[in-house]
């Protein structure tokens, strides 16, 4: 009780530890609970929406037709074969130019550059900024460099594979240079100190512990890139292909470009094949990005 | 292993001077040398006016409170600094009479003489044979025998037979103690002349501290041993000869700068100090 006094001489005001406001239940932290639930219900009713729309619509359409047949001016026999065949082929393209320019790029900014250095802190800056670029910049840019060099026609796989890897290039790097700094130092110490030179740590070390992050990172980047059709669009990418794409030099539709151009048709069957393509698409990313967070809590590393 | 509790002060009648004060040169055969070396992270000086000589097959124990540079010194003993932005050491550190700061000295070979075992154990997340390996393997050192190798480095460093049925399992599942003699046995494979230990037991259980001291012991035989340690018991306990090392606030900044107060035999430095810092420090009074 002597304690208690004490406390209250203090001029301590509370010698109960009833709530004073409402505590947990109060009217404002319930308002606000209210809230985010409404925000959460209003994203959650718009995509629902759209997945349940589009799945309703493009349900009598997503037959083997849609895998097999080519583009066709007529709904019913037409299907999304070479737009399929065309983004494997572009996303194969931008993986093997982006990946391995942005891991040397994220290494090199991680492991080797000197952060006292003002160009190394000025690269740093503007990775960070290109993220946030528009992609039809990228478009731009590809479009510029091909012109350039002195390219004709710019409708062809490596080209929308350059656009796009530009395009996820930033996201690989800052998502490698993630994973490069979560090993923790000692890592790096204990193999310095065993004389090792900092490129066999790295090599032996440093990237074999951040490939679950390496994979995860680039496994979401590339599913930004599937889903992207401006800087195709501007690199005049083709809407009407009745051919599989065979080389990096040849013409190609991906999914993207695919329903937008049949989006904009006037026949309603073209809505629903656009709709079956959407659906396809969306099956695609879910499995990407499942893939990648399945890859992160499977070789998460507990140090 | 904690015979002192903070409240009992080390006095000399508790510290039995090690066997070998008897046999124990005045002036350390020293293999590696520090000559008014000053230690800076850019313009901090750290650690001022170093001298200091660590006898070959000796284990020398810095010790000191904290911030008094001790870690930082140890670091600089193999270039381990060099890491660090804007680390600079002036002065000489000299390894076999060869200056390690000299110009085109390898650093990478100064740390392949000169072995580092850390605070925390750090295996790499490899197995227990590649954890071993790996240092013969990075350096290209010639080995008859890779498995050999790995036998002699295990055998030595007192872990053979804890873990001679599960080579191939990683590293991870091992104890703590276990980890941090697998470390050792690491930097043993890769044959140095020095190993620097920087607080070795401080993340361990007193059982697994004692272990990693007679470890010590057995290495002396072969190695220089430096071992920066927070453990004054600890000190008495394996060094033959003890550094201790304090630091002063500088006058017009205020920046703590680690000096060396004194450096002698364990049982002439915990036994009879000459500076009344150290005798401070070792009774309890402060640190």
């Amino acid at each position: 009780m002597a304690s208690l006094g004490k406390l209250a001489a203090q001029g301590a005001a509370a010698t109960t530890l009833k709530s004073q406001n409402g505590g947990e239940y109060s009217a404002r932290a319930i308002g606000f609970l209210f809230a985010l639930w409404f925000s959460l219900f209003v994203a959650v009713l718009f995509l629902g929406t759209l997945i349940i729309v589009t799945v309703i619509e493009g349900a009598p359409k997503f037959s083997l037709n849609l895998f097999t047949e080519y583009s066709s001016s007529n709904p019913d026999n037409a299907g999304a074969r070479a737009a399929i065949f065309g983004s494997v082929f572009v996303i194969a393209t931008t993986a093997v130019l982006a990946i391995p320019l942005g891991v040397a790029a994220a290494t090199y900014l991680e492991e080797f550059a000197d952060k006292r250095r003002w160009w190394n802190r000025l690269i740093e800056l503007n990775v960070q900024n290109l993220a946030a670029v528009p992609s039809i910049v990228y478009g731009l840019l590809t479009l510029g460099l091909l012109a350039t060099v002195g390219f004709k026609s710019k409708n062809f796989v490596l080209a929308g594979g350059i656009a796009l890897a530009l395009l996820i290039l930033p996201v690989i790097v800052i998502a490698t240079r993630e994973a490069i700094r979560s090993v923790p130092s000692e890592i790096r110490q204990g193999s310095l100190a065993l004389g090792a030179s900092p490129w066999q740590t790295v090599w032996r070390q440093i990237l074999p512990s951040s490939i679950p992050g390496i994979a995860t990172g680039s496994i979401l980047a590339l599913s930004r890139a599937l889903g992207e059709a401006a800087p195709l669009l501007l690199l005049g990418a083709l809407v009407y292909v009745t051919f599989d794409p065979t080389s990096l030099m040849s013409g190609f539709t991906t999914m993207p470009i695919q329903i937008f151009s049949w989006t904009g048709r006037p026949q309603e069957g073209f809505h629903e094949l656009a709709a079956a393509a959407s659906i396809l698409l969306l099956v695609l990313l879910v499995i990407m990005n499942g893939l990648a967070i399945f890859i992160r809590n499977r070789f998460q590393k507990r140090w | 292993m904690e015979t002192n509790s903070p409240d009992q002060p080390a006095s000399s009648a508790t510290v039995r001077p090690t066997p070998s004060d008897v046999a124990l040169p005045d002036q350390p055969d020293a293999v590696l040398t520090c000559d008014n070396v000053d230690v800076y992270y850019g313009s901090f000086k750290a650690v001022e006016q170093v001298n200091l000589g660590f006898g070959l097959n000796e284990i020398t124990a810095l010790i000191g409170p904290s911030g008094c540079g001790k870690s930082t010194l140890l670091r600089s003993l193999n270039r381990m600094n060099d890491l660090v932005e804007g680390a600079r050491v002036a002065g000489t550190v000299s390894f076999m009479n060869e200056d390690i700061y000299g110009p085109g000295v390898d650093a990478i070979e100064v740390r392949r003489r000169i072995g580092m075992v850390f605070q925390k154990p750090n295996p790499f997340p490899k197995s227990i044979y590649d954890n071993i390996a790996y240092g013969a393997r990075v350096t290209g050192m010639k080995v008859s025998s890779m498995d050999d190798l790995v036998e002699e480095a295990l055998t030595r460093a007192a872990l053979w037979d804890e873990v001679k049925d599960k080579l191939k399992q990683s590293a991870y599942g091992l104890s703590g103690g276990q980890q941090q003699r697998l470390c050792i046995a690491r930097t043993i494979a890769i044959k140095p002349d020095v190993i620097l230990m920087d607080e070795p037991c401080s993340a361990l259980d007193p059982i697994a501290t004692m272990r990693i001291e007679d470890l010590m012991q057995e290495l002396r035989k072969d190695y220089t041993i430096v071992i920066v340690t927070h453990n004054m018991q600890q000190a008495a306990r394996v060094a033959d000869r003890t550094a201790f090392f304090t630091a002063l606030p500088d006058e017009t900044t205020g920046n703590r700068t680690g000096v060396l107060v004194e450096y002698g035999k364990t049982g002439q430095i915990f036994g009879a100090p000459n500076d009344k810092r150290t005798e401070d420090y070792i009774s309890g009074r402060f640190g």
